[in-house]
């Protein structure tokens, strides 16, 4: 039997209320003691107030060979960014 | 340093998707798992995070050695912090390694077979309380002149790992001075070990940027992929500039006769370290290559039952909640 335990991305959400972000990896054999390890190993300096953990092998990540085809469409959007549209200096800001 | 004498690997790719690649390098782009690498870079960038992350574990044994003997409570709250993030920085490393195809146990038994390597400095003792000093403010010092470039590297996940461990390292440095400041402020005694412990670890730390590259065709190859920053001889040179006047605010002498200030160059000039005896140690001859080897092999051993242990549970606790849910469906 192979006893490597499986691996687990952790995501940290810190103290001033963002997202929870992704900050590294590590391996345990179950979600609970994921969670306790991710505390010893990502929190040493109170980096934070909530821990997620998620078996890496549950991720779908996008592929980088699709990267054109995927985030293309937005390319050409530039009406998106509000520095699209020229407003007068007399308007004030807006 | 942490990883040292990396050999680069021969690449046998396609040499458009080679100058495809380069041209990312070049243009500063980080290099994620996923994306194409040629293999000679996946393979080089193996041998040295593997290597460093080695560093990072068997580190902990020299410092370890002293955690029941600190001084003062407080020294020794201090020393088990810095010896926990040293087994830390070992995890985040191992596993921007594993991102690039090898598992974790395969590092592991490549270690212990002797296949893979860890840096040579800690195979030297640590014989009193001023050579956790000593360690701290050297041996630590140059492993932040070498880490801090790194974070700029080119590969995601092992930029990432050293921007952490830069963030987590300085207070290593720090509290090592913090010792040597106690002690060469303390009786001549105090000062005296103090004195003693500089003269056995100054070379050995000059050792750990690795022989001078300036012939070498690796290094030349792991600084084109931006796997290496800068030479080996510009952070020893930036290592011993910082050191000197460190070392002459406590009071202590440098056990190098030829140092001396070189203003045309605008750095010390200075001996070079034993390299026979660095290459001795490498091969497995240093005063405590076989104590340290032993014991990581005897955690690996004493710790298999209870890794198969966990496993075998979260495995029956896993049957157990599915069978659970069918009864319940």
């Amino acid at each position: 039997m192979s006893s490597e335990w499986p691996l687990w991305e952790v995501f940290i959400r810190g103290q001033h209320g963002l997202n929870h972000r992704h900050v590294g990896s590590l391996h345990a054999p179950d979600a609970e003691l994921a969670i306790r390890h991710a505390r010893d190993v990502y929190t040493r300096r109170n980096e934070g107030v909530s821990i997620w953990v998620v078996k890496s092998g549950d991720i779908t990540a996008s592929s980088p060979s699709e990267k054109g085809p995927l985030f293309e469409p937005s390319n050409s959007k530039v009406y998106r960014h509000p520095t699209f549209y020229d407003i007068p200096d007399e308007v004030g800001h807006m | 340093m942490y990883a040292q004498m990396v050999k680069s690997e021969a690449t046998n790719d396609d040499p458009e998707m080679l100058a495809a690649f380069q041209a990312r390098i070049d243009a500063g782009e980080k290099i994620e798992p996923k994306d194409w690498m040629p293999e000679g870079y996946r393979k080089t960038l193996i041998r040295q995070i593997g290597q460093h992350a080695h560093s990072e574990i068997v580190g902990q044994l020299p410092e370890g050695n002293w955690i029941t003997r600190a001084p003062t409570l407080e020294r020794k709250a201090i020393l088990l912090a810095k010896v926990q993030d040293e087994a830390g920085h070992g995890l985040y490393l191992y596993c921007a390694a594993e991102t690039l195809g090898i598992s974790r146990d395969e590092m592991t038994e490549a270690l212990l077979s002797g296949k893979m390597k860890y840096s040579s400095i800690f195979n030297y003792p640590t014989l009193n309380w001023a050579d956790i000093g000593a360690v701290g403010w050297l041996v630590d010092g140059a492993a932040i002149m070498n880490q801090v470039p790194l974070q700029r590297t080119s590969f995601g996940p092992y930029s990432r790992a050293m921007i952490r461990i830069c963030k987590e390292e300085s207070f290593h440095q720090r509290q090592g001075y913090d010792i040597m400041m106690k002690m060469a402020q303390g009786t001549p005694e105090q000062k005296a070990m103090a004195q003693d412990a500089l003269n056995r670890f100054w070379y050995p730390s000059l050792m750990m940027f690795g022989p001078s590259d300036k012939d070498s065709v690796h290094s030349a190859q792991s600084m084109a992929w931006k796997i290496k920053i800068n030479t080996n001889d510009e952070l020893r040179q930036k290592f011993v500039d910082q050191t000197v006047p460190q070392a002459e605010y406590l009071g202590l002498s440098i056990p190098d006769p030829a140092l001396k200030w070189n203003e045309e160059k605008g750095g010390y000039d200075y001996s070079q370290p034993d390299w026979s005896e660095f290459h001795d140690v490498l091969k497995g001859n240093g005063p405590c290559n076989t104590d340290r080897m032993e014991a990581r092999q005897q955690a690996w051993e004493d710790g298999a039952w209870f890794r198969e242990a966990l496993m075998a549970h979260a495995k029956k606790a896993a049957a157990r909640r599915a069978s659970a849910n069918v009864a319940a469906e």
